[in-house]
């Protein structure tokens, strides 16, 4: 697991790590508590090209669904298995085994700073 | 609503790092970490809950009983000293403007129990109904806190509370029933009563001595896998025993008998009630029933998805809905999503296939009794 302050962040609270052209996404703690025990994960398929901003994927709690915003412009080379078929990993190690998909992009965003994330959840 | 109201227990819940959330003004716990295992605790074990927001209004006086007769759907007047009825508090045309616990609690005195979100309308109503009649309407709500510990270990938990005189009862005590016992130098009422579809009890106590009932419970069951328990929890649960919640299964457009509680009003009490003559009316006979779903797979309908007739081939076709969800969620206990919806009477009586909308995609739903849990007899 990277360090916080390694990950870029969304205002939809995701993080992303970026390493070469493979970015990992997953939801940060924050929203992982907003949502409650999450009991329920869909994911793009591996090979699914996604644009930035679509909705690609839910993750439902036993009181809400929250929904999966691609976060960059590119192809799932990779879904994570685990978290679909424990979803619990989602609040349990929201920034590690909790990851929910890989995407290859061509050009990165602008995305948030950790520094920029904290202030924006109050933290 | 702009006030944030904090119930006496606010702190313990704010030391004990639960996560808040607002209903009906409140500020109350949702969750202190895991709302899953706060259901499954009190499945299983125990869970205390705080449930201070609610609203507590005595009646006494000579004409108490039947006054409650003119201002519920129930005949309270039927009720025997220490025991509790569930009933409705209806408008003139019939509408549900709340729905009740009331205990006679003790000789010419109810202690009547109203939602938090309808605290407002259930004394205005209480209080114009009380004209002519020999009664006093008192609204107590911010003198009393309330403790509900629900799950099987109940009762072991209460009675290994240090500082709860007269647990002796509890052995005895039935479901429904109430009896009075102290704590310190107070006096508390002991409800067995709950919305859990568990063994449990409801505790009302004065505020003042609500931190150090808690903290006393808190302590008793320890070891009985007692933890404290949230909002969330507590609609999971109530979910899976069948019971409505005000604002979902029930509003002042509803007709009792739509929500499955026909039983609660009493058309054969003596003299007039409120609400009598629009229920006699009846709802239209088209209007929908409250049912309980339930599908396969993860995916749970929620508050507002429309459920629709399948097409046997299981592709529905882009139709009306015929009913709509009003509360879902993956049951924790049963582990398959569950649902209540009102759907409409004709698609239930021919037995139409039904499939619910999960958000564009349309999942088959079978038709089955309420409730969805019931616990095993002892």
């Amino acid at each position: 697991m990277a360090e916080l302050t390694d990950l870029q962040y969304t205002a939809e609270h995701e993080w992303v790590l970026v390493e070469g052209d493979v970015a990992t996404v997953g939801i940060t703690s924050y929203a992982a508590d907003k949502l409650g025990d999450v009991v329920f994960v869909e994911l793009p398929a591996v090979g699914a090209d996604l644009a930035e901003g679509s909705i690609v994927g839910e993750i439902e709690s036993t009181k809400s669904v929250g929904e999966l915003f691609a976060p960059v412009n590119g192809e799932v080379v990779e879904a994570n298995d685990g978290v679909v078929s424990d979803p619990s990993l989602v609040n349990s190690d929201p920034f590690g085994d909790g990851w929910l998909i890989k995407v290859k992009f061509t050009e990165l965003p602008t995305l948030l700073s950790h520094t920029e994330y904290s202030a924006l959840v109050g933290e | 609503m702009t006030d944030d109201r904090t119930s006496p227990l606010h702190q313990l819940h704010v030391d004990a790092g639960a996560s808040f959330t607002d209903f009906a003004g409140w500020q109350m716990p949702v969750s202190y970490g895991s709302d899953l295992a706060e259901h499954h605790a009190v499945r299983t074990a125990a869970g205390i809950f705080d449930i201070s927001h609610m609203a507590e209004i005595t009646v006494t006086g000579p004409d108490a009983a039947a006054f409650l007769d003119f201002a519920l759907a129930g005949k309270l007047s039927a009720v025997p000293l220490f025991k509790a009825k569930y009933s409705l508090l209806l408008d003139e045309s019939g509408g549900i403007i709340d729905d009740l616990v009331i205990y006679h609690s003790a000789e010419g005195e109810y202690l009547v129990v109203a939602n938090a979100g309808n605290h407002d309308p259930a004394v205005a109503a209480l209080t114009a109904r009380a004209d002519g009649f020999d009664v006093v309407v008192t609204d107590i709500s911010d003198e009393l806190a309330l403790i509900a510990v629900q799950g099987p270990n109940s009762r072991a938990i209460l009675e290994a509370t240090a500082g709860l005189e007269g647990t002796g009862a509890l052995a005895e005590l039935k479901y429904y029933s109430c009896v009075g016992m102290t704590f310190g130098s107070g006096s508390v009422l002991v409800g067995r009563t709950g919305y859990t579809g568990e063994d449990g009890f409801e505790i009302y106590v004065d505020v003042n001595d609500a931190v150090a009932l808690w903290n006393a419970l808190v302590e008793a069951g320890a070891d009985h896998g007692l933890i404290p328990a949230g909002l969330a929890s507590r609609d999971t649960l109530r979910l899976e025993a069948g019971m409505p919640l005000y604002g979902h299964e029930l509003g002042l457009d509803t007709f009792p008998v739509q929500a499955g509680l026909g039983r609660v009003v009493s058309l054969a009490k003596e003299g007039d009630f409120v609400g009598r003559s629009a229920i006699e009316g009846g709802p239209h006979e088209r209007a929908r029933v409250l049912v309980g779903l339930t599908t396969e797979g993860k995916r749970a309908g929620r508050a507002g998805y429309g459920v629709f007739v399948a097409e046997p081939d299981g592709v529905s076709p882009d139709n009306e809905a015929v009913g709509v969800i009003t509360s879902g969620a993956l049951s924790p206990t049963l582990g398959f999503p569950i649902a209540m919806a009102y759907v409409d009477p004709h698609v239930i009586e021919a037995d139409l296939p039904l499939a619910i909308d999960v958000r564009g995609t349309r999942i088959p739903a079978s038709v089955v009794p309420l409730p969805f849990y019931k616990r095993a007899a002892k």
